[in-house]
């Protein structure tokens, strides 16, 4: 099986290139993450990526396979088409190869205030939810921060350091969404303006590219309509 | 050559799971400095892998208490648990359920509104009677709400991270002091000297010791090897668990909330097989119970498939409500790996490495303790909790649901220890350079060029090795043939080079260090293996089928300096009530 990956080593290469590798070894079932591991193993130990669970919930191995954001680990390579393009994740930092510098991901999602906020003295059994008010937030904790959506997302490509993108609203949803929570003026406050949520023009790459199959733009649109009933 | 880089915290945890972070929410609440050191991003450690539950005795859905809980671990971890430390887990737990409950973390619901909780295996209620339901849950992905939620909380607290760094080794002075530990920035490829006056090491299990295994590339048991090589001596490392069902010849793992829920295990007849083996608790029965009868099935024939190598795990009489909302992850795992939904039909499993029960050996208090005279004392300024220590909790088989419980409430109580020890011990010691130059050496060892074996040959070969000699079934001939085996591996990778040697996230180079680790935990699991010749909880001994109290109630301390063996007395004595004495264990 014949593949493309990207290759940049900033201490030896000049520009980043796409090198051609051949994998004999292809059993039945292999994933993508399999096949990259193979090529680490027999052909170049330099090549680099991150991965860690091989089930898709670690979220470490997010890249763009033949235009295509995904989780390495649960890709077969029996739905891919040959070559198999590997890039990094669009649009972000390449520290080396196919691992790319996240911390601008990671301070939209610590800036959406990503935690529980109460106000009411803590009682000493369990806050009450039912399972109605529960069901609100599936589709929205499973996140595993994998950065396969913002990285999708071209309104996050075009202002990466005003927009919040998919990833880090989904989470503000998600706490918007819990029953328990206090801070809705707060978080409300907080996304308002031109850029850090209005910015989504409903694109829906996040939605199509997603490997835990949620749907950022519906929450994005959620808190949107929360923001009007909040202002009138 | 440039100065190394140092900086200086009241206390360095060293890894970013449930305990490593439970245990630094404490701190940064207390205001002490904390430093987390990570080789992955916080929410991608393993905690994030657990699916079923965390045990508490709420008694949301059945009648339960703590002291029920208490039996149940104790019996479970075949008698060889410490029963002080194991009262105060489950005495603990109901709280500290609640706390993540109160920190955000998205429980499954009861239409009272209360915290949904399921059954799980070796749970009884009133000491042996019927089926208990202890198991909190967030559906199927228990653990990654739980891990999610305290990252979540330390990022308010403001706890400093340092993502993407792996962990070297531990830093000591002359007079037994931990100093703190040399540390790899991953991204640069520089090392980074941690001074801190307290060090928690929280760095999970070794399943990566295993060639089929439930757990991520990161398990390798980095902090358990640190500390075998600070002259810490490992606890109980033959008692290693393997979890009844992993996808089958894959070995991902397929949650014990499957059979709680309802589901059971068939064999190629369609016979549901472990009311012969357990007929009270059948599929809830303890974890190395239901793997040992899965071999036996396999091994006299009864397997299913073309080779007969595994058995079913039937789910789809459940109904599609119940696997729609209670087992989602399960059911989307299924359908990745196995291209079945289990919905429809039954599920290829097979027992697969996955918990290390020994590790490093500590107090309830998470204090790291090493023999001395003739008891024990205190390592000073050192802790570890969660998989990586042995406090102990499992003994020789874990009870499902309870390392989530382990992490949480071990973390918290060495976040308090340490604080107090803090208020006594309020300036660094003076640095120890000779400490660090053993650290840094064992970098500049991998910078060596030239030819050589390659690392990732020699880890599957050890993987291999560990699977075939020192698995469910042990006997002194093969655990011998694998402790040789073992060893010619570790003198090769002695001989090993990289062929990488870049500065800039050389992965190449952390996998190194990572199986320079596992082989000292290999050594540690075959000699204590080979030491106990019992059939205890996890460790099977097929040349001594019987379990033996007399001499075996103790725990095996395995220490690296001539591969050396101690032990020490099980700590029967509990804190407030009376001793659970040794029973026959019957499911």
């Amino acid at each position: 099986m014949k593949f493309l990956v990207y290759r940049y080593n900033p201490e030896t290469d000049a520009a980043p290139y796409m090198q051609p590798f051949e994998l004999h070894a292809v059993r039945p079932g292999m994933m993508l993450r399999d096949a990259l591991l193979e090529l680490k193993a027999a052909q170049d130990e330099g090549l680099t990526f991150r991965h860690s669970c091989g089930e898709g919930v670690c979220g470490s191995d997010g890249l763009n396979v033949n235009g295509r954001n995904v989780l390495a680990c649960v890709t077969p390579l029996a739905e891919l088409r040959e070559p198999v393009t590997v890039r990094p994740l669009p649009k972000l930092p390449v520290i080396r190869d196919l691992v790319v510098d996240l911390s601008q991901f990671y301070h939209h999602y610590r800036a959406v205030k990503p935690y529980l906020i109460a106000h009411d003295p803590e009682p000493e059994v369990e806050r009450l939810q039912t399972p109605e008010q529960r069901a609100e937030l599936d589709g929205l904790y499973e996140c595993i921060l994998c950065a396969c959506c913002s990285t999708a997302c071209p309104s996050f490509w075009w202002n990466p350091e005003q927009f919040r993108g998919p990833a880090a609203l989904l989470q503000a949803w998600r706490f918007l969404a819990d029953s328990r929570d206090h801070a809705t003026s707060e978080r409300l406050e907080e996304l308002d303006g031109p850029y850090r949520l209005f910015r989504c023009h409903t694109i829906m790459n996040c939605v199509e590219v997603c490997p835990k199959g949620l749907n950022p733009t519906r929450a994005i649109g959620r808190i949107k309509a929360l923001m009007l009933r909040h202002q009138v | 050559m440039r100065p190394l880089a140092t900086r200086k915290f009241d206390t360095l945890v060293i890894g970013a799971g449930g305990g490593g972070l439970r245990a630094a929410l404490q701190l940064a609440q207390a205001e002490a400095s904390v430093a987390v050191v990570s080789k992955v991003f916080p929410i991608r450690s393993h905690t994030v892998a657990a699916q079923g539950g965390i045990n508490a005795a709420l008694a949301n859905v059945l009648p339960d208490n703590w002291h029920w809980h208490m039996y149940d671990t104790i019996k479970g971890s075949d008698y060889l648990g410490d029963q002080d430390a194991i009262e105060y887990m489950c005495r603990a737990a109901a709280n500290i359920v609640i706390e993540l409950e109160h920190a955000g973390v998205p429980f499954s619901r009861l239409p009272n509104g209360r915290i949904y909780q399921r059954r799980f295996g070796g749970q009884s209620q009133n000491f042996g009677g019927e089926q208990a339901a202890r198991a909190c849950a967030a559906a199927d992905r228990t653990g990654h709400a739980i891990l999610h939620t305290l990252y979540q909380q330390n990022i308010r607290a403001r706890t400093h991270f340092f993502d993407e760094y792996f962990a070297v080794d531990l830093i000591r002075d002359e007079q037994g002091y931990i100093l703190g530990a040399l540390a790899l920035e991953i991204e640069t490829g520089e090392p980074l000297l941690i001074e801190a006056k307290t060090t928690l090491i929280a760095t999970g299990g070794a399943g990566q010791l295993f060639r089929t295994n439930t757990n991520a590339r990161i398990n390798t048991g980095d902090g358990m090897a640190m500390a075998l090589r600070a002259g810490i001596p490992l606890q109980d490392m033959e008692f290693f668990q393997f979890h009844p069902t992993g996808i089958a010849g894959k070995g991902m793992l397929i949650s014990e909330g499957v059979r709680g829920e309802g589901g059971y295990l068939i064999n190629k007849h369609g016979e549901r097989f472990m009311e012969r083996y357990a007929p009270h608790a059948k599929d809830l029965a303890s974890r190395d119970v239901v793997s040992r009868a899965i071999y036996a099935e396999v091994k006299e024939g009864r397997g299913c498939g073309p080779q007969g190598d595994h058995v079913l795990l039937k789910v789809d009489h459940l109904g599609e409500a119940v696997v729609a909302s209670r087992l989602p992850a399960i059911r989307e795992l299924a359908r990745t790996f196995l291209h079945i939904d289990p919905a429809q039909a039954p599920l290829p499993v097979y027992p697969t490495a996955h918990y290390t029960m020994g590790g490093i050996p500590t107090d309830r208090h998470g204090r790291v303790v090493v023999p001395a005279g003739h008891g024990e004392e205190v390592v000073p300024g050192l802790y570890a909790v969660g998989e990586c220590a042995c406090v102990s909790v499992h003994g020789a088989n874990r009870l499902g649901g309870n390392s989530l419980l382990d992490i949480v409430v071990f973390g918290r109580a060495a976040g308090n220890d340490i604080s107090e020890y803090l208020r006594e011990n309020r300036y660094h010691r003076p640095p120890n350079p000779a400490s660090v130059e053993q650290a840094l050496a064992r970098l500049a060892r991998w910078e060596r060029r030239g030819d050589g074996e390659s690392v990732e040959g020699l880890r599957r070969e050890l993987q291999q090795v560990m699977e075939d000699h020192c698995g469910v079934f042990r006997s002194q001939a093969v655990l011998e043939e694998g402790l040789d085996k073992v060893l010619q591996l570790q003198t090769r990778l002695q001989q090993a080079v990289l062929r990488d040697h870049s500065r800039v996230f050389n992965t190449a180079r952390i996998e190194a260090l990572e199986l320079e680790n596992l082989m000292e935990l290999a050594l540690a699991t075959v000699t204590s293996a080979l030491g106990r010749t019992e059939s205890r909880g996890a460790h099977t001994r097929v040349d001594y089928p019987e379990r033996d109290d007399e001499r075996w109630l103790r725990h095996t301390l395995f220490l690296r300096d001539g591969r050396t063996l101690d032990y020490k007395p099980v700590r029967m004595k509990p804190l407030t009530v009376e001793t659970f004495p040794p029973q026959e264990r019957t499911y």
